[in-house]
């Protein structure tokens, strides 16, 4: 029974470095282009958000945006077919950041995802969805699922 | 307070851990009042779902009393009796405007990961992984409700615990694949599952019209409650040919709909078992998807099947032939329970739908480990354990 286990906490092992090599590799089948805009659509009319960000648009930004100062630069445009307004930022100087700035974190696109996402949420609902609070004990598989979870704001195909 | 915590592959156990509270101005906090099992907890327990952490609480599937409500809930009041959606949906992005709560933009707070499995992260789900948000789950004395206005419905009058559970996740999800497999008046439909989601799917389609309605498992026990309870057709597929079966029942045309609801274990007869046993177990595939084969195999020229069981991944010997050659439309999703829960409840107060049979074990959530073998291994006619934290 025990010897089950192992084998099977292996294969789970083995499941979740696969998981986190798919991950890392999902948005590099071809070299990320470091200026291309980060994009998330709100469901709020357009003329709202257009009218929210004139005169001084990265005033009246959203505040995870508005935190990004003059790092971002941030466009709004009508989404087609009545979905709503697409929120476009990217960075101002772009620069390429690898495997290891995003495991760590360190890739600025990352805060910039985030904010996007955050400031999506806070238009649509007022808020910003906080995680609940763990109940979890430190296991190998899962220290490699809290980092995963760590950077998954920053992540994803945003 | 106590959880059923997973701590690794088949290894549950009820654990001390610190009580909920409001995160968000939206929440709720919830006093468990009865939680159930699910088939989709059983690809946790087999560690089928990689994102699992040693400690979470799992459990998704549940009905409770509210004992605080966040600033900006308006909706509801403490002491309200309230079944809960297993999704978490925020109601006001596009998605849950369309009522495709399942799909919601701003309730799974982990996005990443999803979107790296499957391009678009789903919503966020009670119990049920940290791909799915990491929230806890609903085998604890207490959970944590984020858009409490949104996903928590009071139960009404009459409509006791061990009814309302079910309309948590189970009837939702039933009568989704009817209503989106697109079942209609006349129809034929055929049901691979007799657990607690196939029996709500073949009600469903009774209620939507369906002439005739034949659900499929193995287990007599399932297969019997089906056919007393449901009222419908069954066929146990170790003792005859499905698909023989199925068009000899529909004068040579197979169903108008098939409605999968079994899941990526799913059991099989022959060779093909023993198959994608061995690649689900070695991770060459993820899925054991017999059923979905058949089903699109069984299905008529140009008809319909819905895909209700749980899939994380990859199915290999996928019948994309057969689907595209006789014009099917294939359509699954995680449930929308949002837009079915006022209706389903309101039709097991008027007796129309039959749930609370569906609770063959109930049991306080000290036990909640022994409730999980025996539905794990489908022992003494389990087909759901209901908890009960409050005793």
């Amino acid at each position: 029974m025990q010897r089950a286990k192992t084998a099977a906490a292996a294969a789970t092992a083995a499941a979740g470095a696969g998981a986190a090599a798919w991950w890392l590799k999902s948005r590099s089948g071809a070299p990320e282009n470091a200026e291309r805009w980060l994009v998330v659509t709100v469901n709020r009319p357009p003329g709202e958000l257009a009218a929210g960000l004139a005169p001084a648009p990265l005033a009246r930004l959203p505040e995870p945006l508005a935190e990004l100062g003059d790092d971002i630069v941030v466009e709004v445009r009508p989404a087609p077919g009545g979905k709503g307004t697409e929120l476009a930022a990217r960075l101002r100087d772009p620069r390429r950041a690898g495997v290891v700035d995003r495991v760590r974190g360190n890739d600025p696109r990352q805060q910039v995802r985030s904010a996007l996402r955050d400031a999506k949420s806070l238009l649509e609902t007022g808020e910003v969805l906080l995680p609940d609070l763990p109940t979890t004990r430190p296991t190998p598989v899962g220290e490699v699922l809290e980092l995963a979870t760590r950077r998954a704001g920053g992540e994803g195909r945003l | 307070m106590k959880a059923l915590c997973w701590q690794g592959v088949n290894d549950l156990s009820v654990e001390e851990v610190p009580d909920p509270g409001i995160r968000n101005r939206q929440d709720a906090v919830v006093k468990v009042l009865a939680s159930t099992t699910c088939g989709s907890d059983l690809h946790l327990l087999g560690g089928y779902i990689p994102a699992m952490r040693a400690g979470d609480v799992i459990g998704h599937e549940f009905l409770g009393e509210i004992v605080e409500v966040g600033p900006d809930v308006s909706r509801h009041k403490v002491g309200d009796r309230v079944v809960v959606c297993s999704f978490i949906g925020c109601g006001r992005c596009w998605y849950c405007e369309n009522d495709l709560w399942s799909l919601c933009d701003n309730s799974n707070t982990n996005p990443g990961i999803a979107q790296a499995m499957w391009g678009y992260e789903t919503g966020g789900v009670f119990g049920y992984s940290h791909a799915m948000g990491g929230f806890r789950g609903a085998h604890a004395e207490y959970v944590r409700v984020p858009y409490a206005d949104q996903g928590a419905f009071p139960v009404p009058e009459g409509v006791d615990d061990a009814s309302a559970v079910f309309a948590s996740d189970a009837a939702p999800t039933g009568w989704m694949g009817a209503d989106l497999g697109g079942v209609k008046p006349g129809d034929t439909v055929a049901v691979w599952g007799c657990g607690a989601v196939g029996q709500m799917a073949a009600r469903a389609a009774m209620l939507l019209g369906a002439e005739r309605v034949v659900a499929i498992d193995r287990l007599p026990e399932r297969l019997d409650m089906t056919r007393r309870r449901i009222g419908c057709e069954t066929l146990d597929y170790t003792a005859t040919d499905v698909g023989a079966e199925l068009r000899e029942l529909t004068g040579g045309r197979g169903p108008d709909v098939c409605i999968e609801a079994v899941g990526m274990e799913a059991h099989d007869t022959g060779p093909q078992h023993w198959y994608d046993k061995a690649k689900q177990m070695t991770r060459l595939q993820t899925e054991r998807p017999a059923a979905v084969r058949e089903a699109i195999h069984a299905c008529r020229k140009g008809g319909s099947v819905f895909v209700l069981g749980v899939y994380a991944g990859l199915a290999d010997k996928f019948p994309l032939g057969a689907m595209m050659n006789k014009g099917l439309t294939l359509r699954g999703a995680q449930m929308h329970g949002h837009r079915y829960i006022p209706m389903l409840l309101d039709r097991i107060a008027k007796g129309e739908l039959s749930t609370g049979h569906l609770a063959t074990h109930t049991m306080p959530l000290d036990e909640a480990p022994k409730g999980y073998d025996l539905f794990k291994n489908k022992k003494d006619g389990c087909v759901r354990a209901v908890f009960r934290p409050a005793g």
